[in-house]
């Protein structure tokens, strides 16, 4: 059974076709990178996987379950936007520790999580900080320790590495590349870089030719 | 120095500061002198009826808070995530509502409701959230879109449900507009006048609504002045209170895009969305329609005629009621032509002597900013007091309630045209000096020139503002000299379906005439910046 399943999915903005028939499929632990220039429907199918956009057709199947009508939070699918969209009312901690929250788990438990993903994503000792202070490379590391800590069934990467500078990127890409297989994830990453596409990937496809 | 010269800012000055200081400074230094008596103190703070008017006033204020807010957030919600058809004429309706005079609302809700909730809190809270709808909606409608979608969405993608990324992340974000909101709605209900003395019963009394009885129905001058004074130390201690909330919670979110809105997708969402959008339109336009409907209302069917009678005094030949509809309305309209000749010469002269005064002009203008923050019902309980005194004996001469229009209107009209003064570049006198123009030429040349598109809009404003204006007039006008306001608030207070039925056809006409002076200038005061101006945000 695959993870994910991306069934003949269309989606136009104002008439125009974003998406058009786009279908894709994904083993559990598969890390896939997509492909293509900006403005070419990548970010879309992610949003459209996420349920963040509404396709006008197709379905999306996750675990063998068909999603496409179930609301965002229910879908268990972890995301990392391009801006991070970090909270900034609250602390790095609890940041990392919101999903966990929203899942029920007690807060000491949640927050002693936490504090491991930061270890993880090598931030020990960052949990009181306030998210605006943080540095680009840090923000990005907290956006992917808050994403994995609620062990998403797919975790959707949005250009999670845009906009750093090349010797940041280039550390960033291979440790999210280890963080990605240690967790066993299944990971959807959006890229116009295909350097980095195979630094993170097992496989990289073009939007054009799904 | 390319400056004006000091002899000439200080004449420009002179005008707006003798105004200021006879029409405001002395009325109020007046009430605050007649409050310093150690038994109107005494008698007032320990009657126990003053603490419950103070508790009333309090609570129907919170009340009212509440529910605007409450009923708010829905449509600004919807307002700053979503494209709709209307969504221009909603926030235009809203915001119609919301410069309506406070008169007008009260009728209108009296027109919707049922008689059984007349003259009940119930109405003075809901005449409150109506009216002030247009406040939330609008500022936490602004914040709301600048927090982005995508923050909303990464709650979701965390597993919050809508409820929960609400709570979580959208109140938390938004808390900065809603403090603001909710202080300027607590500000109106608590000093609500107008509203009261039409929907509420007689007993029923705000602070304002009781200086105005023991003013000028009891006689009490020295209760009244107390009274005036309690209210400003309650008022300034909720103002103290709410910018240290808004200080504790503003955080720097670094938010400088709006989010675009998008269409609500799928069904249930575009239900959820069209019932919001639906039930705001009721609730804001059922007031106003009910007041039309039962302008034409008699107990024995439809009839234009309120509307053909506006014109008669007598309600049967010779039965004459004491209140003349039609020459309310012509009082009205000279009062307004008065009133914002005098605000907008006086606002003029000041805006003119603060831009170029710099520092000093400071003075000026906080001076001019103070009978903004003090109620209307203040400044003509302070006026009624002072001029009673030959050879300041002037409560009979035509000009005071223009003048008390005038003085509450003058702080909109400096706002209005100082912004734009402020925003001549000023290497554009300095142009014209290099090209030798003397420093008067060139003001004259290049400042001047601007002055009349923001002096129009302001003239707008201030016609509108004097069109409504109930609190300062209560005090001040004198039998003959009705304007609407006070013409509507006493024929509903009458009985009689004739008097009710001509109440609303008055009301009707002064909310028209009001929507349309606003929208005016609205329209003007959207090209209002000079064009080789820079831009100072």
């Amino acid at each position: 059974m695959s993870a994910l399943d991306v069934v003949d999915v269309d989606v136009a903005f104002d008439g125009v076709r974003v998406l058009d028939h786009v279908s894709l499929s994904m083993a559990s632990g598969d890390i896939t990178a997509l492909l293509g220039p900006s403005g070419s429907g990548k970010s879309t199918l992610l949003r459209v996987v996420a349920g963040i956009i509404r396709p006008d057709r197709g379905s999306i199947l996750i675990d063998g379950t068909d999603v496409t009508a179930m609301p965002t939070h229910q879908r268990r699918v972890g995301m990392v936007f391009q801006d991070n969209q970090l909270f900034p009312h609250r602390s790095v901690i609890e940041n990392v520790a919101f999903g966990l929250k929203m899942a029920g788990v007690g807060r000491t438990s949640r927050l002693e999580r936490s504090a491991v993903w930061l270890d993880h994503v090598g931030l020990h000792g960052f949990g009181a900080r306030t998210v605006t202070e943080l540095s680009g490379g840090e923000a990005k590391r907290v956006a992917l320790a808050r994403t994995l800590a609620v062990e998403p069934a797919v975790v959707l990467l949005d250009e999670p590495l845009t906009g750093l500078d090349r010797d940041l990127h280039d550390r960033l890409a291979a440790e999210l590349a280890s963080l990605l297989r240690a967790a066993g994830t299944t990971a959807l990453l959006v890229t116009h870089d295909a350097d980095e596409a195979a630094t993170v990937a097992d496989r990289s496809l073009r939007l054009a030719d799904l | 120095m390319n400056r004006l010269p000091r002899s000439l800012v200080a004449a420009l000055a002179v005008v707006p500061a003798a105004a200021l200081t006879v029409f405001f400074v002395w009325p109020f230094a007046t009430i605050v002198s007649e409050a310093l008596t150690g038994a109107a103190i005494r008698e007032t703070l320990t009657r126990r009826g003053t603490w419950e008017i103070v508790w009333f006033t309090s609570w129907q204020a919170l009340l009212s808070t509440v529910v605007t807010i409450v009923v708010g957030l829905a449509p600004a919600a919807v307002v700053a995530r979503f494209d709709f058809p209307g969504r221009g004429a909603l926030v235009g309706l809203l915001t119609a509502v919301f410069v309506l005079p406070t008169v007008v609302m009260g009728a209108a809700i009296l027109a919707v409701l049922p008689d059984a909730l007349d003259r009940t809190v119930f109405a003075i809270v809901a005449a409150h959230v109506v009216f002030n709808l247009a406040v939330v909606v609008r500022l936490v409608g602004a914040l709301w879109e600048l927090l982005p979608a995508d923050m909303e969405a990464a709650a979701a993608t965390l597993g919050a449900s809508r409820w929960r990324v609400f709570t979580e992340v959208s109140l938390p974000l938004i808390r900065p507009a809603l403090t603001a909101a909710a202080t300027v709605v607590f500000l109106f209900s608590f000093t609500s006048f107008g509203v009261i003395r039409v929907v509420g019963a007689t007993g029923t009394r705000t602070i304002e609504v009781e200086i105005w009885r023991r003013a000028t129905q009891l006689g009490d001058l020295g209760g009244a002045a107390v009274l005036t004074m309690l209210q400003l130390a309650l008022l300034g201690l909720a103002v103290a209170w709410s910018t240290t909330l808004q200080r504790r919670h503003s955080r720097a979110l670094g938010l400088r895009l709006r989010s675009p809105r998008r269409s609500p997708s799928g069904r249930r969402e575009r239900r959820v969305v069209a019932a919001i959008i639906g039930g705001t339109f009721v609730v804001v336009s059922a007031p106003l329609a009910a007041l039309v409907i039962r302008s034409f209302s008699t107990p024995t069917g439809w009839s234009t005629s309120a509307w053909t009678d506006l014109g008669r005094s007598e309600i049967r030949p010779g039965l004459r009621v004491g209140v003349d509809p039609w020459n309310a309305i012509v009082n009205s309209l000279t009062t307004a032509i008065w009133a914002t000749a005098f605000a907008v010469s006086i606002g003029a002269l000041a805006s003119l002597a603060i831009a170029a005064a710099g520092q000093a002009g400071r003075f000026l203008d906080a001076g001019l900013m103070l009978p903004l923050g003090t109620s209307a019902v203040t400044i003509g309980f302070g006026m009624l007091i002072t001029f009673d005194v030959p050879p300041f004996d002037w409560r009979a001469s035509w000009w005071l309630v223009p003048v008390g229009h005038a003085l509450v209107a003058v702080p909109f009209v400096v706002r209005t045209t100082l912004g734009v003064l402020r925003s001549v570049d000023p290497d554009l006198t300095a142009a014209a000096a290099t090209l030798g123009a003397s420093p008067v030429r060139a003001w004259h040349e290049t400042v001047v020139p601007y002055l009349w598109r923001p002096l129009a809009a302001a003239a707008g404003l201030a016609a509108a503002i004097s069109l409504g204006e109930f609190g300062a007039t209560s005090f001040l006008s004198r039998s003959g000299g009705e304007t609407m306001p006070i013409a509507i608030e006493r024929l509903l207070g009458r009985t009689g379906s004739i008097l009710q039925a001509q109440g609303y056809a008055l009301a009707t006409v002064l909310a028209a005439v009001t929507v349309v002076v606003v929208a005016l200038t609205d329209r003007l005061q959207s090209g209002v910046r000079p064009s080789g101006s820079r831009d100072r945000t």
